[in-house]
Protein backbone atom coordinates (compact mmCIF):
# COMPACT_ATOMS: atom_id res chain seq x y z
CA UNK A 1 0.00 0.00 0.00
CA UNK A 2 2.81 2.36 0.97
CA UNK A 3 4.65 1.57 -2.23
CA UNK A 4 1.44 2.25 -4.16
CA UNK A 5 1.33 5.75 -2.66
CA UNK A 6 5.02 6.29 -3.41
CA UNK A 7 4.59 5.08 -6.98
CA UNK A 8 1.65 7.36 -7.59
CA UNK A 9 3.40 10.36 -6.03
CA UNK A 10 6.39 9.73 -8.25
CA UNK A 11 4.13 9.45 -11.27
CA UNK A 12 2.48 12.75 -10.27
CA UNK A 13 5.85 14.45 -10.12
CA UNK A 14 7.16 13.00 -13.36
CA UNK A 15 4.00 13.77 -15.31
CA UNK A 16 3.73 17.35 -14.04
CA UNK A 17 7.39 18.05 -14.83
CA UNK A 18 7.11 16.39 -18.22
CA UNK A 19 4.01 18.40 -19.05
CA UNK A 20 5.21 21.79 -17.86
CA UNK A 21 8.87 21.67 -18.84
CA UNK A 22 8.84 19.67 -22.06
CA UNK A 23 5.44 19.04 -23.58
CA UNK A 24 4.35 22.64 -23.01
CA UNK A 25 7.05 23.71 -25.44
CA UNK A 26 6.11 21.23 -28.14
CA UNK A 27 4.18 22.98 -30.89
CA UNK A 28 2.26 20.55 -33.07
CA UNK A 29 0.01 23.25 -34.53
CA UNK A 30 -3.00 25.15 -33.28
CA UNK A 31 -5.34 22.19 -33.24
CA UNK A 32 -3.07 19.78 -31.41
CA UNK A 33 -2.36 20.58 -27.77
CA UNK A 34 -1.26 17.44 -25.93
CA UNK A 35 -2.11 17.32 -22.21
CA UNK A 36 -0.95 13.84 -21.20
CA UNK A 37 -0.48 14.72 -17.51
CA UNK A 38 -4.14 13.78 -16.98
CA UNK A 39 -2.92 10.20 -17.35
CA UNK A 40 -2.09 10.42 -13.65
CA UNK A 41 -5.82 10.40 -12.90
CA UNK A 42 -6.51 7.60 -15.36
CA UNK A 43 -3.78 5.45 -13.80
CA UNK A 44 -4.89 5.70 -10.18
CA UNK A 45 -5.64 2.22 -8.79
CA UNK A 46 -9.21 0.93 -9.11
CA UNK A 47 -9.72 0.87 -5.36
CA UNK A 48 -8.82 4.57 -4.85
CA UNK A 49 -11.63 6.29 -2.99
CA UNK A 50 -13.72 8.44 -5.36
CA UNK A 51 -13.42 11.38 -2.97
CA UNK A 52 -9.65 11.09 -3.02
CA UNK A 53 -9.71 10.98 -6.83
CA UNK A 54 -11.62 14.26 -6.86
CA UNK A 55 -9.18 15.91 -4.47
CA UNK A 56 -6.17 14.62 -6.41
CA UNK A 57 -7.74 15.91 -9.65
CA UNK A 58 -8.01 19.33 -8.09
CA UNK A 59 -4.44 19.22 -6.82
CA UNK A 60 -2.83 18.14 -10.10
CA UNK A 61 -4.98 20.61 -12.04
CA UNK A 62 -3.98 23.46 -9.79
CA UNK A 63 -0.31 22.46 -9.96
CA UNK A 64 -0.38 22.57 -13.75
CA UNK A 65 -2.36 25.83 -13.61
CA UNK A 66 0.50 27.42 -11.70
CA UNK A 67 2.90 26.60 -14.52
CA UNK A 68 0.49 27.55 -17.30
CA UNK A 69 -0.68 30.78 -15.62
CA UNK A 70 -4.22 29.67 -16.34
CA UNK A 71 -5.86 30.19 -12.92
CA UNK A 72 -8.17 27.28 -12.27
CA UNK A 73 -8.92 26.19 -15.83
CA UNK A 74 -6.85 23.01 -15.64
CA UNK A 75 -8.11 22.35 -12.11
CA UNK A 76 -11.73 22.69 -13.19
CA UNK A 77 -11.34 20.37 -16.19
CA UNK A 78 -9.42 17.82 -14.11
CA UNK A 79 -12.11 17.77 -11.44
CA UNK A 80 -14.66 17.04 -14.17
CA UNK A 81 -12.44 14.20 -15.35
CA UNK A 82 -12.08 12.83 -11.81
CA UNK A 83 -15.83 13.01 -11.39
CA UNK A 84 -16.50 11.20 -14.65
CA UNK A 85 -13.90 8.51 -13.93
CA UNK A 86 -16.09 7.08 -11.16
CA UNK A 87 -18.98 6.49 -13.57
CA UNK A 88 -16.75 5.27 -16.36
CA UNK A 89 -15.20 2.64 -14.09
CA UNK A 90 -18.64 1.59 -12.89
CA UNK A 91 -19.86 1.22 -16.45
CA UNK A 92 -16.84 -0.75 -17.64
CA UNK A 93 -16.46 -2.96 -14.57
CA UNK A 94 -16.37 -6.73 -15.18
CA UNK A 95 -19.38 -8.69 -13.86
CA UNK A 96 -17.54 -9.83 -10.76
CA UNK A 97 -15.97 -6.43 -10.10
CA UNK A 98 -12.34 -5.41 -10.26
CA UNK A 99 -9.78 -7.64 -8.61
CA UNK A 100 -7.24 -6.21 -6.21
CA UNK A 101 -4.34 -7.10 -8.48
CA UNK A 102 -5.86 -5.36 -11.49
CA UNK A 103 -4.54 -2.00 -12.67
CA UNK A 104 -6.15 0.29 -15.26
CA UNK A 105 -3.44 -0.24 -17.85
CA UNK A 106 -3.27 -1.47 -21.42
CA UNK A 107 -1.18 -4.44 -20.42
CA UNK A 108 -3.60 -5.55 -17.72
CA UNK A 109 -6.98 -4.75 -19.23
CA UNK A 110 -6.31 -4.97 -22.95
CA UNK A 111 -6.45 -2.45 -25.77
CA UNK A 112 -10.23 -2.41 -26.20
CA UNK A 113 -10.96 -1.85 -22.54
CA UNK A 114 -8.36 0.91 -22.35
CA UNK A 115 -9.77 2.64 -25.42
CA UNK A 116 -13.30 2.61 -23.96
CA UNK A 117 -11.93 3.83 -20.64
CA UNK A 118 -9.41 6.50 -21.62
CA UNK A 119 -10.77 8.03 -24.82
CA UNK A 120 -14.17 9.25 -23.50
CA UNK A 121 -12.53 10.58 -20.34
CA UNK A 122 -9.83 12.44 -22.27
CA UNK A 123 -12.51 13.81 -24.61
CA UNK A 124 -14.58 15.01 -21.64
CA UNK A 125 -11.58 16.70 -20.10
CA UNK A 126 -10.56 18.40 -23.34
CA UNK A 127 -14.11 19.53 -24.10
CA UNK A 128 -14.28 21.26 -20.73
CA UNK A 129 -10.74 22.53 -20.89
CA UNK A 130 -10.82 24.15 -24.32
CA UNK A 131 -14.27 25.67 -23.93
CA UNK A 132 -13.24 27.10 -20.57
CA UNK A 133 -10.05 28.42 -22.11
CA UNK A 134 -12.02 30.01 -24.94
CA UNK A 135 -14.62 31.16 -22.43
CA UNK A 136 -17.63 31.06 -24.70
CA UNK A 137 -19.13 29.42 -27.72
CA UNK A 138 -18.39 32.14 -30.27
CA UNK A 139 -15.75 30.17 -32.10
CA UNK A 140 -17.26 26.77 -31.33
CA UNK A 141 -16.19 25.19 -34.61
CA UNK A 142 -12.55 26.11 -34.06
CA UNK A 143 -12.66 24.98 -30.44
CA UNK A 144 -14.29 21.66 -31.36
CA UNK A 145 -11.60 20.94 -33.94
CA UNK A 146 -9.04 21.75 -31.28
CA UNK A 147 -10.77 19.38 -28.85
CA UNK A 148 -10.80 16.53 -31.37
CA UNK A 149 -7.21 17.05 -32.51
CA UNK A 150 -5.89 17.41 -28.97
CA UNK A 151 -7.83 14.38 -27.73
CA UNK A 152 -6.17 12.37 -30.44
CA UNK A 153 -2.60 13.49 -29.61
CA UNK A 154 -3.16 13.22 -25.85
CA UNK A 155 -4.42 9.68 -26.30
CA UNK A 156 -1.36 8.78 -28.38
CA UNK A 157 0.92 10.25 -25.70
CA UNK A 158 -0.95 8.43 -22.92
CA UNK A 159 -0.82 5.17 -24.84
CA UNK A 160 2.95 5.48 -25.34
CA UNK A 161 3.53 6.48 -21.71
CA UNK A 162 1.76 3.29 -20.65
CA UNK A 163 4.82 1.42 -21.80
CA UNK A 164 7.10 3.82 -19.93
CA UNK A 165 5.40 3.42 -16.58
CA UNK A 166 4.53 -0.25 -16.70
CA UNK A 167 6.46 -3.38 -17.44
CA UNK A 168 5.12 -5.88 -19.88
CA UNK A 169 3.63 -8.12 -17.20
CA UNK A 170 1.48 -5.23 -16.02
CA UNK A 171 3.32 -4.67 -12.76
CA UNK A 172 4.01 -1.03 -12.14
CA UNK A 173 7.65 -0.20 -12.66
CA UNK B 1 -31.69 16.82 10.85
CA UNK B 2 -30.92 13.15 10.47
CA UNK B 3 -32.53 13.20 7.09
CA UNK B 4 -30.40 16.13 6.10
CA UNK B 5 -27.24 14.38 7.27
CA UNK B 6 -28.13 11.19 5.45
CA UNK B 7 -28.88 13.24 2.35
CA UNK B 8 -25.50 14.93 2.65
CA UNK B 9 -23.85 11.56 3.10
CA UNK B 10 -25.66 10.10 0.12
CA UNK B 11 -24.55 12.87 -2.20
CA UNK B 12 -21.18 13.67 -0.62
CA UNK B 13 -19.38 12.79 -3.85
CA UNK B 14 -21.44 15.21 -5.89
CA UNK B 15 -21.23 17.89 -3.19
CA UNK B 16 -17.43 17.74 -3.12
CA UNK B 17 -17.41 17.94 -6.92
CA UNK B 18 -19.53 21.08 -6.87
CA UNK B 19 -17.44 22.60 -4.07
CA UNK B 20 -14.18 22.08 -5.98
CA UNK B 21 -15.71 23.51 -9.14
CA UNK B 22 -16.80 26.59 -7.21
CA UNK B 23 -13.22 27.09 -6.00
CA UNK B 24 -11.98 26.79 -9.59
CA UNK B 25 -14.50 29.32 -10.86
CA UNK B 26 -13.56 31.72 -8.05
CA UNK B 27 -9.91 31.36 -9.07
CA UNK B 28 -10.75 32.06 -12.69
CA UNK B 29 -12.59 35.26 -11.88
CA UNK B 30 -10.28 36.48 -9.15
CA UNK B 31 -7.36 36.85 -11.52
CA UNK B 32 -7.74 40.60 -11.70
CA UNK B 33 -6.43 41.23 -8.20
CA UNK B 34 -2.78 40.65 -7.55
CA UNK B 35 -2.91 39.27 -4.00
CA UNK B 36 -5.21 36.41 -4.82
CA UNK B 37 -3.14 35.12 -7.70
CA UNK B 38 0.40 35.61 -6.48
CA UNK B 39 0.68 32.00 -5.34
CA UNK B 40 -1.19 30.54 -8.27
CA UNK B 41 0.86 31.81 -11.18
CA UNK B 42 4.33 31.18 -12.48
CA UNK B 43 5.87 34.11 -10.58
CA UNK B 44 5.65 32.15 -7.31
CA UNK B 45 8.83 30.83 -5.72
CA UNK B 46 8.61 27.14 -6.61
CA UNK B 47 7.70 27.34 -10.26
CA UNK B 48 9.80 30.39 -11.03
CA UNK B 49 12.92 28.81 -9.54
CA UNK B 50 12.26 25.64 -11.50
CA UNK B 51 11.81 27.64 -14.68
CA UNK B 52 15.00 29.60 -13.93
CA UNK B 53 16.96 26.38 -13.66
CA UNK B 54 15.62 25.14 -16.99
CA UNK B 55 16.19 28.50 -18.68
CA UNK B 56 19.75 28.61 -17.35
CA UNK B 57 20.63 25.29 -18.86
CA UNK B 58 18.89 26.06 -22.12
CA UNK B 59 20.58 29.42 -22.43
CA UNK B 60 23.84 27.83 -23.56
CA UNK B 61 22.30 26.56 -26.75
CA UNK B 62 21.37 30.05 -27.93
CA UNK B 63 24.53 31.93 -26.94
CA UNK B 64 25.85 32.35 -30.46
CA UNK B 65 22.65 33.87 -31.79
CA UNK B 66 22.22 35.98 -28.68
CA UNK B 67 25.73 37.38 -29.10
CA UNK B 68 24.98 38.33 -32.66
CA UNK B 69 21.80 40.11 -31.64
CA UNK B 70 23.59 42.02 -28.89
CA UNK B 71 26.38 43.02 -31.24
CA UNK B 72 23.85 44.29 -33.75
CA UNK B 73 22.09 46.25 -31.07
CA UNK B 74 25.38 47.71 -29.82
CA UNK B 75 26.13 48.83 -33.33
CA UNK B 76 22.74 50.50 -33.57
CA UNK B 77 23.21 52.24 -30.21
CA UNK B 78 26.69 53.39 -31.17
CA UNK B 79 25.28 54.91 -34.32
CA UNK B 80 22.90 56.92 -32.13
CA UNK B 81 25.63 58.14 -29.79
CA UNK B 82 26.53 61.78 -29.69
CA UNK B 83 30.00 60.98 -30.98
CA UNK B 84 28.45 59.60 -34.14
CA UNK B 85 27.02 62.97 -35.00
CA UNK B 86 28.74 65.98 -36.33
CA UNK B 87 27.56 69.55 -36.21
CA UNK B 88 26.25 70.66 -39.57
CA UNK B 89 28.35 73.70 -40.06
CA UNK B 90 31.49 73.60 -37.97
CA UNK B 91 32.69 77.08 -38.78
CA UNK B 92 30.23 78.70 -36.36
CA UNK B 93 28.33 77.18 -33.42
CA UNK B 94 24.66 76.97 -34.35
CA UNK B 95 23.25 75.85 -31.03
CA UNK B 96 24.36 74.15 -27.87
CA UNK B 97 22.43 71.09 -26.84
CA UNK B 98 21.74 71.44 -23.14
CA UNK B 99 20.96 68.12 -21.52
CA UNK B 100 18.94 69.62 -18.68
CA UNK B 101 16.32 70.59 -21.24
CA UNK B 102 15.48 66.96 -21.66
CA UNK B 103 13.61 65.04 -19.03
CA UNK B 104 14.10 61.33 -18.75
CA UNK B 105 10.86 59.65 -19.63
CA UNK B 106 11.69 55.97 -19.90
CA UNK B 107 13.70 53.60 -17.72
CA UNK B 108 15.06 50.34 -19.09
CA UNK B 109 15.67 47.18 -17.09
CA UNK B 110 17.35 44.19 -18.69
CA UNK B 111 15.67 40.87 -17.90
CA UNK B 112 15.89 37.26 -18.88
CA UNK B 113 12.87 35.29 -20.02
CA UNK B 114 12.79 32.15 -17.92
CA UNK B 115 9.55 30.79 -19.32
CA UNK B 116 7.40 31.54 -22.30
CA UNK B 117 4.85 29.94 -24.56
CA UNK B 118 3.78 30.76 -28.07
CA UNK B 119 1.45 27.91 -28.95
CA UNK B 120 -1.55 28.69 -26.74
CA UNK B 121 -4.41 31.18 -27.16
CA UNK B 122 -3.18 33.21 -24.25
CA UNK B 123 0.57 33.23 -24.00
CA UNK B 124 2.57 34.51 -21.06
CA UNK B 125 6.21 35.08 -20.19
CA UNK B 126 7.95 34.81 -16.85
CA UNK B 127 10.88 37.18 -16.30
CA UNK B 128 13.68 36.91 -13.75
CA UNK B 129 13.29 40.42 -12.31
CA UNK B 130 10.55 41.73 -10.05
CA UNK B 131 9.56 44.57 -7.76
CA UNK B 132 12.97 44.52 -6.02
CA UNK B 133 14.52 45.45 -9.35
CA UNK B 134 11.95 48.14 -10.06
CA UNK B 135 9.42 46.32 -12.21
CA UNK B 136 5.82 47.47 -11.90
CA UNK B 137 2.56 46.17 -13.29
CA UNK B 138 1.71 47.35 -16.83
CA UNK B 139 5.26 48.19 -17.86
CA UNK B 140 6.25 47.42 -21.44
CA UNK B 141 8.44 44.49 -22.47
CA UNK B 142 10.51 44.63 -25.66
CA UNK B 143 13.61 42.93 -26.99
CA UNK B 144 16.16 43.97 -29.56
CA UNK B 145 13.85 42.81 -32.36
CA UNK B 146 10.63 44.49 -31.29
CA UNK B 147 7.62 44.49 -29.00
CA UNK B 148 7.18 41.48 -26.71
CA UNK B 149 4.39 42.19 -24.21
CA UNK B 150 3.16 43.96 -21.08
CA UNK B 151 3.90 43.11 -17.41
CA UNK B 152 0.93 41.46 -15.72
CA UNK B 153 1.90 40.42 -12.19
CA UNK B 154 5.00 41.16 -10.14
CA UNK B 155 6.50 39.34 -7.17
CA UNK B 156 9.66 40.28 -5.27
CA UNK B 157 12.15 38.77 -7.74
CA UNK B 158 10.07 37.60 -10.67
CA UNK B 159 7.34 38.93 -12.88
CA UNK B 160 4.91 37.59 -15.43
CA UNK B 161 3.94 39.36 -18.62
CA UNK B 162 1.17 38.90 -21.15
CA UNK B 163 2.79 38.27 -24.47
CA UNK B 164 1.75 40.15 -27.59
CA UNK B 165 0.48 36.69 -28.53
CA UNK B 166 -2.49 36.90 -26.17
CA UNK B 167 -6.01 37.03 -27.52
CA UNK B 168 -7.11 39.86 -25.25
CA UNK B 169 -3.96 41.93 -25.56
CA UNK B 170 -4.30 45.05 -27.72
CA UNK B 171 -1.45 47.46 -28.38
CA UNK B 172 -1.87 50.72 -30.27
CA UNK B 173 0.47 50.74 -33.25
CA UNK B 174 1.00 53.06 -36.17
CA UNK B 175 2.13 52.91 -39.74
CA UNK B 176 5.59 54.41 -39.43
CA UNK B 177 5.59 56.50 -42.59
CA UNK B 178 2.41 58.49 -41.96
CA UNK B 179 1.48 57.94 -38.32
CA UNK B 180 -2.07 56.64 -38.72
CA UNK B 181 -2.70 54.29 -35.86
CA UNK B 182 -4.97 51.46 -34.79
CA UNK B 183 -5.10 48.55 -32.33
CA UNK B 184 -2.89 45.55 -33.03
CA UNK B 185 -4.28 42.23 -31.86
CA UNK B 186 -3.52 38.56 -32.26
CA UNK B 187 -6.07 36.00 -33.38
CA UNK B 188 -4.56 33.00 -31.65
CA UNK B 189 -3.45 31.07 -34.71
CA UNK B 190 0.03 31.83 -36.06
CA UNK B 191 2.78 33.17 -33.80
CA UNK B 192 4.41 35.01 -36.71
CA UNK B 193 1.48 37.25 -37.64
CA UNK B 194 -0.78 39.76 -35.93
CA UNK B 195 -3.63 41.92 -37.19
CA UNK B 196 -3.74 45.71 -37.25
CA UNK B 197 -7.22 47.16 -37.69
CA UNK B 198 -8.81 50.61 -38.05
CA UNK B 199 -6.31 51.98 -40.56
CA UNK B 200 -8.19 54.51 -42.71
CA UNK B 201 -8.43 53.61 -46.38
CA UNK B 202 -6.86 56.85 -47.56
CA UNK B 203 -3.53 55.71 -46.16
CA UNK B 204 -1.36 54.50 -49.04
CA UNK B 205 -0.17 51.22 -47.63
CA UNK B 206 2.51 49.24 -49.42
CA UNK B 207 3.46 45.68 -48.61
CA UNK B 208 6.63 45.89 -46.55
CA UNK B 209 5.72 49.10 -44.71
CA UNK B 210 7.01 49.22 -41.15
CA UNK B 211 4.55 49.10 -38.26
CA UNK B 212 5.81 50.50 -34.97
CA UNK B 213 4.44 51.55 -31.59
CA UNK B 214 2.61 54.85 -31.37
CA UNK B 215 3.02 57.69 -28.87
CA UNK B 216 -0.68 57.23 -28.07
CA UNK B 217 0.24 54.08 -26.20
CA UNK B 218 1.55 55.21 -22.86
CA UNK B 219 3.15 51.82 -22.28
CA UNK B 220 5.64 51.71 -25.10
CA UNK B 221 8.02 54.46 -26.18
CA UNK B 222 7.23 55.70 -29.66
CA UNK B 223 8.79 53.97 -32.62
CA UNK B 224 9.57 50.50 -31.27
CA UNK B 225 9.44 48.04 -34.15
CA UNK B 226 6.48 45.70 -34.31
CA UNK B 227 6.58 44.26 -37.78
CA UNK B 228 6.02 44.82 -41.48
CA UNK B 229 2.87 44.80 -43.59
CA UNK B 230 2.41 41.37 -45.11
CA UNK B 231 -1.05 41.82 -46.62
CA UNK B 232 -3.89 44.31 -46.31
CA UNK B 233 -7.50 44.22 -47.33
CA UNK B 234 -10.67 46.20 -47.01
CA UNK B 235 -13.51 44.02 -45.87
CA UNK B 236 -16.93 44.42 -47.52
CA UNK B 237 -18.70 47.46 -46.08
CA UNK B 238 -15.77 48.45 -43.94
CA UNK B 239 -14.25 51.93 -44.02
CA UNK B 240 -10.94 50.67 -42.72
CA UNK B 241 -8.13 48.39 -43.79
CA UNK B 242 -7.41 45.18 -41.95
CA UNK B 243 -3.65 44.70 -42.10
CA UNK B 244 -1.84 41.43 -41.61
CA UNK B 245 1.46 42.22 -39.91
CA UNK B 246 4.48 39.94 -39.97
CA UNK B 247 5.94 40.34 -36.49
CA UNK B 248 9.62 41.25 -36.11
CA UNK B 249 9.95 39.50 -32.76
CA UNK B 250 10.59 35.79 -32.86
CA UNK B 251 8.39 34.58 -30.02
CA UNK B 252 9.83 31.09 -30.23
CA UNK B 253 13.26 32.36 -29.26
CA UNK B 254 12.83 34.92 -26.52
CA UNK B 255 15.85 35.15 -24.31
CA UNK B 256 16.84 38.61 -23.13
CA UNK B 257 14.28 41.40 -22.97
CA UNK B 258 14.01 44.95 -21.67
CA UNK B 259 11.30 46.09 -19.30
CA UNK B 260 10.46 49.74 -19.87
CA UNK B 261 8.98 51.96 -17.20
CA UNK B 262 7.40 55.29 -18.06
CA UNK B 263 8.26 57.84 -15.36
CA UNK B 264 5.26 59.99 -16.18
CA UNK B 265 2.56 57.39 -16.52
CA UNK B 266 1.19 57.69 -12.99
CA UNK B 267 0.81 61.42 -13.49
CA UNK B 268 -0.90 60.98 -16.84
CA UNK B 269 -3.18 58.26 -15.48
CA UNK B 270 -4.29 60.30 -12.51
CA UNK B 271 -5.07 63.21 -14.80
CA UNK B 272 -7.04 61.06 -17.21
CA UNK B 273 -8.96 59.48 -14.36
CA UNK B 274 -10.68 62.82 -13.88
CA UNK B 275 -12.37 62.44 -17.26
CA UNK B 276 -15.95 61.24 -17.20
CA UNK B 277 -15.07 58.24 -19.39
CA UNK B 278 -11.38 57.47 -18.79
CA UNK B 279 -9.27 56.54 -21.80
CA UNK B 280 -7.89 53.02 -21.59
CA UNK B 281 -5.21 52.25 -24.09
CA UNK B 282 -2.23 49.98 -24.05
Amino acid sequence: MISEIAKNSLRFLILVLLQTLIIKNIALGTYFVPLPYIMFLLMLPFETMPLLVLILSFVIGLTVDVFYDSQGIHASACVVLGFARFYSLKLLSPREGYEVTMKPTVQMMGNAWFLYYALPLILTHHLFFFFLEEFGFEDAEFTLLKVVGSTFVTFVFVYIFQFLFYRKDGIAA
Amino acid sequence: MRNLLSLLYKYHYFILFVALQIICVLLMFKNKTYQSTAIFNSSNAVSSNLYSAVANSREYFGLKEENKKLAEENALLRSLMKSSFDILNNSEPVFIKNDSLFRKKYNYHAAKVINSTSNLDKNYLTLNIGSNQGVLKDQAVINSEGVVGVIKDVSANFSTATSLLHKEQKIICKVKKDGSYGPLSWDGSDYRYATLTDIATHVRLVIGDTICTSAISDYFPEGINVGVVEKFERKQGDAFYTVKVRLKTNFKKLNYVYVIGNNYRAEKDSLEKLLSNPIKIK
